[in-house]
C-alpha cells in the first residue's frame, strides 16, 4: 500500500487529502490529511467519495472515433485517433484559415495543462481562438479586481483571515453546499463574536447561519452595494485618511452613490431600509471586515460593475489593503485561479500578461523560441466563441479539454446546435460527457489521482496534486495528448509530457509577470504546504497577503469605479413573470460529468428540480414533486417541483448540474457583461406551468 | 445631433447620465437656473438636519455633457428650434427635453411678502439655496412654524426638530399627509411627531403672518396666534410651465405629454415634475427617473419604441423613528375593494392594504416596515397576491 499526499479533484478550495493506493486491483481510499492548512483534514461528501471516480467501469479507456458524420463512435487505437485529430484540425486550418481552429479549455485543468494548451493554440495551431469555461466562473470578479487593484487574485489573503474578521459580508455564495470545508472559518468567525451577513435571494444553508440575511431581488446586488456606500457617506463613516492616501477616483464614485439613496435602493432590491442600515452598521463598525463575492453577483451582465461596487464600499471604509480586511472572490472551479493565469484566456499570456502588451509578447516569444510577430492577438471570449461555431467567420474545428458546455454554457440548446455544426470536434475527457457524445474523436484522459500537476487555489496558493496510482490501460494524460498532436502537426519539441518539465518552463514564462511563479518549485510546494504567488525567486517566501503597502496599480493606489445600477438584461414581464436563478447543490459538481457517476452522490441528489415558494406553488396549483415546465425566451426545461419558503415568491431556482429535459441552461440568458464577457446565468425571466 | 435639456435638476441630470450610459452620442447641453450643478433634491431635508454636507449630494450627469448653470432659459422658439438664454444668446437644438420641475406654491396669506420678496424669516423649501438660507436662519431661532403638513412639510418639520427647534405644523386638511395616508395613519403620525417635539394642528388654516421686517407669528383662521422665529412654506408645488406655455405648447396642470413623452410641439419632450401624463402630475422622484430613463432609451436608440404607461409611485419616509410607506388608493369604500387593517398601538404600528381581487390597489405601513420590500414590489409590478395577503403584513418569525 502506498500513501500519497494530494488534493481533491473538485472545487477551488483544493482540500488536502491522502490517497491510499493498495496493490493493483483494489480500490483506492481517501484519507484525511489534517496537517494541510486550508481544510485541516475536513472533507465534504464529494471529496470523501472521490475515489469512486477512479473506477474503470465508469470511464473511458479507449479512444473513440466516428468514421463519418452521423456514424457511431467506435473504439480506435491511440495512433489512429491522434492522427484523426491532427488531420481534422489541419484540414480546417488549410481550408478556412488558422483562426477557424479553436481550442476550449477548462478551469479544472492543472496549471501545466492550461499553460501547454495556450502554447499549443498559439505556437502549433497559431490561432487566436482559445478560451475556456472559466469565463463562466469568475471573469467578472477578475475584471473588477484588475480595475480596482491592478491585479487579480481571488483572495488577496489566506482563507483563515475570514475566521479572524469581525464582520464578513458574503454576497451570492453558498459555501455550506459548494465548499463545505470552508464553512468552519465562517463558524469560527461567529464563535469569536464576529458577524456574518449573507446576501442571497435564497435562504440557503449558508444564509441560515448568518446573523443577517439580506434577500434581494435577483440581479439587484449592484443597487445594494451602492445603497450601502450611500449610507456610509450619509452616516459619515468614511475613512477619509485611507481614501486620501491609498485610493484615487473617489469623487465620481461618491456622486454615483448619491443617485442610490436608501428608499430607492429598498424599492430596487426589496430590502427594507432598516436592514440596509443594520448591514452598514455591522460592517462599518467592524475593525476587521471582509466582503466576499461568488457567482451570484458575478454571473450577471453587470457582474464587473457589481463587484466594483462592493470593492468601492471596502475602499470607502478603509477595509482593504490592511491585514484582516479586504475584498475577495470565492472562486468556483478547482483551478479557476491558475486556469486564468497562464494563457488559456483569449486575451492573456502566461504570468497573467496581456496578449496585446508588446513587452509581454516579446518575453513569451523568447521563452517559447518563436517569432513574436507570429504570436496571434486576442481571440473571442468563451460564449462568443461557442456562439459562432460553424458559422461564417466562426471556428470550424475545435479541440476541447476539461469542459462540458452542452450542460454548462448558457442557452445550452443553441450551443449544442453550434457544436454540431462544426466540421470537426475533438474532446478529451475522463468520461463520455454530453459534449464528448457530439465529438468526432474522443480521447480518454487520465485524471487527478493518476497524474501530477499544480493548481492554484482560491487563495492564490499553488498546490501540488501528486499521482497516487497509474491510469488504467488505454488512458493518456492531456499533456501526452498535446505532445502527440504537436508532433503530428510539425512541432516535435516544446511539448513535454512530463508535468514537472512543463512547470519548469511555466516558471520561466511567468517570471516578471503579475502571477509570478518563478520561485515556486514542486519541492517547495511539498515542503511548505503550497506557496502563494507572486513568488519571484527561490528565496522569496511567497505572498499570502497582497496590497499591505501598496496596490498593484501604477501609482500604488486602489481605484474607485463610478458605477450605477442597471436592470438585468431581461426583467420579468407579463409573458415571463418570474425570475429564474441557477446554482449548485451539495452533492453535485458543475455539469455533473464527474459527480453524476458517483452512486452515493447521485443518491443524495438524483436529479434536477425547480425550487419555488409555497405562495407561488399555491397560485400555480402545484404540489411537491409534481412536474413543472419552466420556459424562457430561449427554451424549456421540465423538472419536479420542490416547494420551499427559502426562495423569494417572485423567483424560482434550478440547479444546473444536469443535461437533458431538466437542463437549467436551456433557459439561461447569454447576455454578456461588456467587460468580462460573463453570461447572465444568475437571472432571467421565465414562465412556470404545471405539466399534466 | 444636438440635444438641449432645460432644467438641471433630478430629471434632467438622470436623463443626461442615462443617455450617455446607453451609448447616446449627440452633443448634450444641460441648462440650469440654479447656481449649482445637479444634486439630489430628495435629500434636502437631511441636508437641513445636518446629515449630509451640501456638497455631498451632487448627482452624476454623464461624461461629455456641457453644463450651463446660473441662468434661466427665457424663451423657446419651437419653429426654429431655438432657446433664448439669459445672457442674450440663442442656442439651437435638434431635440429638446423640458425638465423644469416645479415651484413651491405660495399660499394666500396676509403679510407674506416684505419689501423684496418673501418677508424675512419666511422660507420656501425647494432648492439648496433655500436650504442654506433656512439653515442659517434656524441657527439663531428657537421656534418654527411649518405651513402645510404634507410629505414635504413633515420632512422639514422633522429636520428642524432635529436641529433643536420647537416646531409647529399648521395643516388645512383634517389629518397629516392626507394625499397619501388615511385618517388613522395621519393621527398616528401626529402622535409620533409629537414625541419628537413637533406639535401639529390639522384642520387649521393659516391666515396671516405677523411681524414688521421679520416674521414674528402665524395667525390661524381661528384667530389663534402662533409665535415663531421663522416660517417654512410647504403648501405643495406647481409645475413650472411658463416657458412651455409661452412657446405655445399644450399645458394643463403640467406640460402635456403622450406615451412617447412628447409634447404638442415636434422634437420637444417633457419629463419630471413639470410634465402631465394621462392627467397626472406625479411630483415625485421615482416617476421623474422612470420618465428620464425611458426618454434616454428612446433618444439614444437603445429602445426607440419605448412607451411610458405611467408609474406606481410610493411616498416613503425612512429616517429615524418615524417611518412610513404609502402608495396607491388608500381610501375606504372604493367599489369592489376589500380592506385589511392591522394596528398595534403598543408598538406604534399601523398597517393597511386595499385590495381588488388578488391585486393591491393601495397600502400604508407606519411604524413597522419589515415587509415593505415585498409589498411595494407587489404593488409596483401589479403581482397577484397570495391567497392569504396577511402574510404581506407580518414577517416570518
Ligand atoms: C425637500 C424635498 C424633499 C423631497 N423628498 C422627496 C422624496 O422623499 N421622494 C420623492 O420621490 N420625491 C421627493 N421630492 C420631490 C423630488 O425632489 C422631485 O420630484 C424631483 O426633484 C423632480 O425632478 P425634476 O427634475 O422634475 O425637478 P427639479 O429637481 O425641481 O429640477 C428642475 C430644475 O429645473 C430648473 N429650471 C426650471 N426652469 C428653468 C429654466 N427655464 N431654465 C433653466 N433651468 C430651469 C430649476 O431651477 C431646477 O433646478 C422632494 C422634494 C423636496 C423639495
Amino acid at each position: 500500500m502506498t500513501m500519497t499526499d494530494t488534493h481533491c479533484p473538485y472545487c477551488s478550495l483544493q482540500c488536502g487529502m491522502r490517497l491510499a493506493a493498495p496493490a493493483a486491483g483494489a480500490a483506492a481510499q481517501v484519507l484525511e490529511r489534517p496537517e494541510f492548512p486550508v481544510n485541516r483534514g475536513a472533507l465534504c461528501g464529494k471529496g470523501q467519495s472521490a475515489a469512486s471516480l477512479l473506477d474503470p467501469g465508469l470511464r473511458l479507456t479507449t479512444p473513440l472515433v466516428r468514421e463519418r458524420r452521423g456514424g457511431e463512435l467506435r473504439a480506435a487505437s491511440w495512433d489512429l485517433a491522434l492522427d484523426r485529430v491532427a488531420a481534422g484540425l489541419k484540414a480546417v486550418g488549410e481550408r478556412y484559415g488558422r483562426e477557424a481552429v479553436a481550442v476550449f479549455g477548462g478551469g479544472g485543468l492543472t496549471n501545466e495543462k492550461g499553460y501547454l494548451l495556450g502554447k499549443f493554440a498559439r505556437v502549433v495551431l497559431r490561432t487566436p481562438n482559445i478560451d475556456y469555461n472559466g469565463r463562466f466562473c469568475m471573469s467578472s470578479a477578475a475584471a473588477a479586481h484588475k480595475a480596482a487593484f491592478g491585479l487579480d487574485r481571488g483572495l488577496p489573503f489566506p482563507l483563515t483571515d475570514i475566521a479572524r474578521a469581525d464582520c464578513v459580508i458574503l454576497v451570492g455564495g453558498n459555501p455550506a453546499e459548494t465548499m463545505p470545508p470552508a464553512l468552519r472559518y465562517f463558524r469560527e468567525l461567529r464563535e469569536r463574536g464576529g458577524t456574518l451577513i449573507v446576501v442571497d435571494p435564497r435562504r440557503t444553508r449558508t444564509a441560515e447561519q448568518a446573523d443577517l440575511h439580506l434577500q434581494p431581488v435577483p440581479g439587484t446586488d449592484l443597487a445594494l452595494a451602492l445603497g450601502l456606500l450611500h449610507l456610509a457617506i450619509a452616516d459619515r463613516r468614511l475613512d477619509a485618511d485611507f481614501i486620501a492616501e491609498r485610493t484615487s477616483g473617489f469623487e465620481p464614485a461618491r456622486s454615483a452613490a448619491m443617485a442610490h439613496w436608501p428608499e430607492r435602493v429598498e424599492r430596487l432590491t426589496g430590502i427594507a431600509v432598516s436592514q440596509l442600515r443594520s448591514a452598514l452598521d455591522l460592517f462599518a463598525g467592524a475593525e476587521k471586515a471582509i466582503v466576499l463575492t461568488a457567482r451570484g453577483p458575478e454571473q450577471q451582465s453587470k457582474g464587473t460593475d457589481t463587484v466594483g461596487a462592493w470593492i468601492n464600499l471596502c475602499l470607502a471604509l478603509g477595509k482593504a489593503g490592511r491585514e484582516g480586511s479586504g475584498y475577495g472572490c470565492l472562486t468556483g472551479q478547482g483551478n479557476g485561479q491558475g486556469g486564468r493565469e497562464h494563457g488559456q484566456k483569449a486575451d492573456q499570456l502566461p504570468g497573467y500578461r496581456s496578449i496585446v502588451d508588446p513587452a509581454a509578447r516579446a518575453h513569451i516569444a523568447r521563452v517559447w523560441g518563436v517569432d513574436e510577430a507570429g504570436l496571434p492577438g486576442p481571440g473571442r471570449s468563451a460564449y462568443e466563441l461557442l456562439d459562432t461555431l460553424g458559422t461564417e467567420g466562426g471556428a470550424r474545428a475545435m479541440l476541447l479539454m476539461g469542459s462540458n458546455p452542452v450542460v454548462s454554457a448558457p442557452r445550452a440548446a443553441h450551443v449544442t446546435e453550434r457544436l454540431r455544426a462544426l466540421d470537426f470536434l475533438a474532446v478529451s475527457d475522463v468520461v463520455l460527457s454530453e459534449t464528448a457524445q457530439l465529438a468526432d474523436v474522443v480521447l480518454p484522459a487520465a485524471q487527478w489521482a493518476e497524474e501530477t500537476g499544480t493548481l492554484t487555489n482560491l487563495e492564490g496558493r499553488v498546490i501540488l496534486r501528486q499521482a497516487a496510482l497509474s491510469a488504467p490501460e488505454g488512458v493518456r494524460t492531456d499533456l501526452a495528448v498535446l505532445h502527440g498532436l504537436a508532433a503530428r502537426l510539425g512541432t516535435p519539441k516544446g511539448f513535454p509530457a512530463d508535468p514537472e518539465e512543463v512547470f519548469e518552463e511555466l516558471r520561466r514564462a511567468s517570471a516578471g509577470g503579475q502571477a509570478d511563479y518563478a520561485g515556486i518549485s514542486y519541492d517547495r510546494i511539498r515542503a511548505e504546504d503550497g506557496v502563494f504567488w507572486p513568488c519571484p525567486t527561490g528565496a522569496h517566501p511567497g505572498t499570502p497577503r497582497l496590497f499591505l503597502d501598496r496596490f498593484a496599480t501604477p501609482d500604488g493606489r486602489a481605484r474607485f469605479v463610478p458605477v450605477s445600477y442597471r436592470p438585468a438584461a431581461e426583467e420579468p414581464d407579463a409573458e415571463y413573470p418570474l425570475y429564474l436563478t441557477t446554482g449548485r447543490v451539495l452533492a453535485q459538481y458543475q455539469s455533473g460529468a464527474q459527480t453524476r457517476r458517483v452512486p452515493e452522490l447521485n443518491r443524495a441528489a438524483p436529479g434536477p428540480f425547480v425550487e419555488l415558494h409555497p405562495q407561488l406553488a399555491e397560485r400555480l396549483g402545484v404540489a411537491e414533486g409534481q412536474s413543472l415546465a419552466v420556459t424562457s425566451r430561449r427554451g424549456r426545461a421540465v423538472a419536479p417541483a420542490r416547494v420551499t419558503d427559502t426562495v423569494r415568491p417572485d423567483t424560482v431556482f434550478m440547479p444546473f448540474h444536469w443535461g437533458g429535459a431538466g437542463r437549467a441552461n436551456s433557459l439561461t440568458n447569454p447576455a454578456l457583461d461588456p467587460t468580462s464577457r460573463m453570461p447572465e446565468f444568475k437571472v432571467c425571466a421565465v414562465r412556470v406551468e404545471r405539466v399534466r | 445631433m444636438r440635444i438641449a435639456v432645460v432644467g438641471a435638476g433630478m430629471a434632467g441630470a438622470r436623463f443626461a447620465q442615462q443617455y450617455r450610459a446607453l451609448g447616446g452620442e449627440a452633443e448634450l447641453t444641460l441648462y440650469g437656473a440654479e447656481p449649482r450643478g445637479p444634486y439630489n433634491r430628495v435629500l434636502l431635508a437631511d441636508v437641513l438636519a445636518g446629515r449630509y454636507d451640501p456638497e455631498a449630494i451632487a448627482l452624476p450627469y454623464g461624461p461629455q455633457v456641457t453644463l450651463r448653470t446660473g441662468g434661466e432659459v427665457l424663451g423657446l422658439d419651437v419653429v426654429r428650434g431655438e432657446l433664448h438664454l439669459a445672457t442674450g444668446e440663442s442656442a439651437g437644438y435638434d431635440q429638446l427635453v423640458l425638465a423644469t420641475g416645479a415651484n413651491p406654491v405660495l399660499p394666500a396669506l396676509r403679510g407674506l411678502h416684505g419689501p423684496d420678496g418673501l418677508k424675512a424669516g419666511v422660507h420656501a423649501f425647494r432648492t439648496l439655496a433655500d436650504c442654506a438660507r433656512l439653515a442659517e436662519d434656524a441657527g439663531g431661532a428657537e421656534r418654527a412654524v411649518v405651513i402645510g403638513g404634507g410629505v414635504l412639510g413633515v420632512s422639514a418639520a422633522r429636520a428642524l426638530a432635529a436641529l433643536g427647534l420647537l416646531v409647529e405644523i399648521v395643516h388645512q386638511a383634517p389629518y397629516l399627509i392626507d394625499r397619501h395616508l388615511d385618517e388613522e395613519a395621519g393621527r398616528a403620525l401626529r402622535g409620533g411627531l409629537a414625541e419628537l417635539g413637533v406639535v401639529s394642528y390639522p384642520g387649521n388654516r393659516a391666515r396671516a403672518l405677523h411681524g414688521g421686517d421679520r416674521v414674528t407669528g402665524v395667525e390661524l383662521a381661528s384667530g389663534y396666534l402662533l409665535d415663531t422665529d421663522l416660517v417654512v412654506l410647504a403648501c405643495g408645488v406647481r409645475p413650472r410651465t411658463a416657458l412651455a406655455h409661452a412657446a405655445g405648447l399644450t399645458v394643463r396642470d403640467g406640460i402635456v405629454i403622450d406615451d412617447r413623452l412628447a409634447t404638442s410641439a415636434p422634437d420637444v419632450h417633457a419629463i419630471g415634475d413639470c410634465a402631465e401624463h394621462r392627467g397626472t402630475v406625479h411630483g415625485l422622484s421615482g416617476p421623474a427617473w422612470e420618465q428620464a430613463d425611458l426618454l434616454a432609451a428612446r433618444l439614444a436608440g437603445a429602445d426607440p419604441e419605448a412607451h411610458y404607461t405611467g408609474s406606481r409611485p410610493l411616498a416613503r419616509l425612512s429616517a429615524g423613528p418615524l417611518e412610513y410607506a404609502a402608495f396607491g388608493e388608500v381610501g375606504e369604500g372604493l367599489p369592489g375593494t376589500d380592506v385589511l387593517r392591522l394596528a398595534d398601538p403598543t408598538r406604534g404600528s399601523y398597517k393597511k392594504l386595499v385590495l381588488r381581487g388578488d391585486r393591491l390597489v393601495g397600502g400604508i405601513l407606519l411604524g413597522d416596515l419589515a415587509t415593505v420590500g415585498a409589498l411595494t414590489r407587489a404593488y409596483e409590478r401589479d403581482d397577484p397576491l397570495p391567497a392569504d395577503p396577511l402574510s404581506l403584513l407580518t414577517t416570518r418569525s
